[in-house]
């Protein structure tokens, strides 16, 4: 034995007394590679794919059809693509309101809800001040939905900074407590006296309305969207804010000793993501559906969650993903022409995160043939 | 019936799936792993009662069914969180997603379809003549004894045996643990499949006791409630069975008051729970600021032994 092999042998394992007959193999746990590779985002909506094709195949359909289904729905024709693009809109929003959280690990769940309290306050200045000019109109729309989105940022952000309460079960609690609230202003107060009794607000009008590009229902909150990315960028990237976060995300407690104000920067950051999220809520009202009415978000606020996560927080990445699940959404409801569930794109969204937080830690195993 | 005994039976019936849920909670977080998944489970257990006691008619083997499921998913859990360290708050959420979405999908087709039965009660016509509580033990389910008996069974297993002692190590310290021979990753997962299986159970309760069909969404976020309970109820049975009847009761009491006659739309009242759930939780963050809430201490933290598996 060469002294290389006595080493070796002394640090893993004790030499085997006889000669193994049998290779055997173990699992080597390197915590020092936490960057994951590029792949394994692809990698995963790839496994996901494979996984519920299984669950498609069990319910008597062709995987392959289905997923052409859904392609072609999504990103074959060009109305089908628009549509993509209007869904990309929320999910860029709100994946963007969930990214900045994240970065310092405070996990807004609560998309959802800050989305809904968005456009109810949006709603609420077509109501309250029906006959503004379309500049201001629009303006004050924004203004409100993303000073409610944030408001109900701030009652996940303060729980957590002052009582040490669990921002997952505060923000999920209040989404549910913002689907009410809609659904009371939609059957009540806010109700449409002319929409022969159904749920919802009375229509916009043109001014309240956010400007379409030509025929399409593209509207201009894309926009928004594209703006908030480079912004989030740039303050990432340049400024004294994004390299405070960097350094709580990296490691909270050396943050605390440099005098970084945790707190502070948690509600900030739920701030933020609340009224981003109440932008996109804004957006969908004033952009889309051009009433409040229930189910203006088909989970975005959730999809968005997975959206952030799958862009690894990255701003490009943002926009790619959000593109993609806008895609898996309008591609889920058109599978629905073929018989299919539409909540097949919903099982696509918790696997493919599945399949993600697997393979960002599955790399850092190396398999090792055993001296 | 007077309306305190009709709103303990409610509150009873309401708070059973809390309770099982929060006890799964507990079982898995007192092994120090976080399972956010509750809601997601919740469901499959829900849709997985329904499809296959539609399917073959029989209770039994529709409670094994759903028991057998959430199990798999608990193993998945317990993969990711105990072998590949993975975030486990990302894998709870992972579950939830996956959970709400492939249990609408499988549900589509049942959706609406009445269930041959609701879950059997034991009848005890010897209780009856006790005012109160004669009217509420004597016409109870099966599966709220179940519930019951769970509590002090769960209860003596984590305070008074070893058993319950290793898990608590494990929870709490699992370097030490792991240096006493207690095998750290085999008592993780071993309570995080337990744990997802009575989640199951406590969705196979919603739709057998509570609600008579499959919806897409039935649990509405109850699975979140429970995992609120869990801190509520500082990682105790005893103290999750009172939480779990106390959020019944609030659950239940909405409707009641709707019932009676109330000027305050149902939209505010629903949202009772919820809005309870957030606020006991800041009480409890004010009242143990200064004290240890009771949380494991190795909550959320992967164990690894250094190089080996």
């Amino acid at each position: 034995m060469s002294p290389k092999d006595v080493s070796n042998a002394a640090v893993i394992e004790p030499t085997p007394s006889k000669p193994a007959k049998r290779m055997s193999f173990r699992l080597e746990y390197d915590s020092s590679r936490i960057r994951s590779p590029w792949w394994t985002p692809i990698l995963s909506v790839i496994l996901a794919l494979l996984l519920c094709a299984i669950f498609i195949a069990a319910n008597g359909m062709s995987p392959v059809t289905v997923y052409q289904k859904m392609f072609h729905g999504a990103f074959g024709t060009a109305y089908g693509f628009t549509e993509t693009m209007v869904k990309a809109i929320p999910l860029l929003l709100c994946g963007l309101g969930i990214a900045v959280a994240y970065r310092i690990s405070v996990w807004n769940i609560g998309a959802e809800g800050q989305l809904t309290v968005g456009a109810m306050a949006a709603t609420a200045v077509t109501i309250y001040f029906p006959d503004l000019p379309s500049f201001w109109a629009i303006t004050l729309m924004l203004v409100f939905g993303f000073a409610a989105g944030a408001f109900w940022g701030l009652l996940t952000a303060v729980p957590r900074t002052h009582f040490g309460v669990n921002e997952l079960i505060t923000s999920l609690m209040l989404n549910y407590v913002a689907l009410l609230a809609l659904d009371y202003v939609v059957f009540g107060p806010w109700k449409d006296p002319k929409g022969f009794n159904f749920p919802g607000s009375p229509m916009f009008t043109d001014a309240q309305s956010l400007p379409v590009l030509g025929t399409s229902r593209l509207h201009i909150g894309l926009l928004f969207g594209l703006v908030a990315v480079v912004i989030y960028y740039l303050m990432i990237k340049f400024t004294k804010w994004g390299y405070e976060l960097k350094l709580i995300g990296a490691n909270p407690t050396a943050a605390r000793y440099a005098g970084i104000h945790i707190k502070r920067h948690i509600i900030i950051v739920m701030l933020i993501s609340g009224g981003l999220a109440g932008i996109a809520g804004m957006a969908e009202v004033s952009g889309v559906t051009h009433k409040l009415m229930q189910g203006i978000s088909p989970g975005y606020g959730y999809t968005a969650i997975i959206v952030a996560w799958l862009a690894k927080l990255n701003p490009v990445g943002l926009i790619v993903t959000s593109i993609l699940f806008g895609g898996l959404i309008v591609g889920g409801f058109s599978v629905q022409t073929i018989g299919l569930p539409s909540s097949i794109s919903e099982m696509l969204q918790g696997s493919i995160l599945f399949f993600l937080i697997a393979g960002d830690m599955i790399h850092r195993f190396r398999i090792r043939r055993n001296a | 019936m007077d309306f305190t005994t009709q709103l303990l039976i409610a509150a009873i019936s309401a708070g059973t799936p809390l309770l099982l849920a929060t006890l799964g909670g507990i079982l898995n977080e007192r092994a120090g792993i976080i399972q956010l998944g509750a809601e997601g489970l919740m469901l499959m257990g829900a849709v997985i009662t329904c499809i296959v006691y539609i399917r073959s008619g029989s209770l039994i083997v529709a409670l094994l069914a759903t028991v057998a499921v959430t199990a798999v998913l608990g193993l998945l859990h317990s993969f990711l969180c105990v072998t590949l360290r993975a975030n486990q708050t990302m894998s709870g959420l992972a579950m939830t997603l996956f959970g709400s979405g492939l249990s609408a999908y499988l549900g589509k087709p049942i959706s609406g379809i009445p269930l041959p039965g609701t879950s059997p009660k034991l009848h005890m016509s010897w209780l009856e003549p006790i005012p109160v509580i004669g009217k509420i033990f004597s016409n109870m389910d099966y599966l709220t004894w179940f519930s019951l008996l769970l509590v002090l069974v769960l209860h003596l297993l984590i305070h008074r045996t070893s058993w319950g002692l290793h898990l608590r190590a494990v929870g709490d310290s699992p370097a030490t643990a792991d240096v006493m021979g207690i095998r750290v990753q085999l008592i993780r997962y071993s309570y995080v499949i337990a744990g997802a299986a009575l989640i199951g159970l406590a969705g196979a309760d919603m739709v057998l006791a509570y609600a008579p069909t499959w919806n897409e969404g039935l649990t509405a976020g109850r699975g979140w409630i429970a995992v609120g309970l869990v801190i509520f109820a500082r990682w105790n049975p005893l103290r999750a069975l009172f939480c779990a009847y106390f959020f019944g009761a609030l659950d239940s009491l909405g409707f009641r008051i709707q019932l009676l006659g109330s000027v305050v739309p149902s939209y505010f009242l629903k949202m009772i729970p919820y809005i309870v759930t957030i606020l006991v939780l800041m009480y409890l963050g004010y009242r143990n600021r200064n004290k240890p809430s009771g949380t494991p201490e190795a909550l959320g933290v992967p164990y690894i032994r250094e190089q080996r598996f």
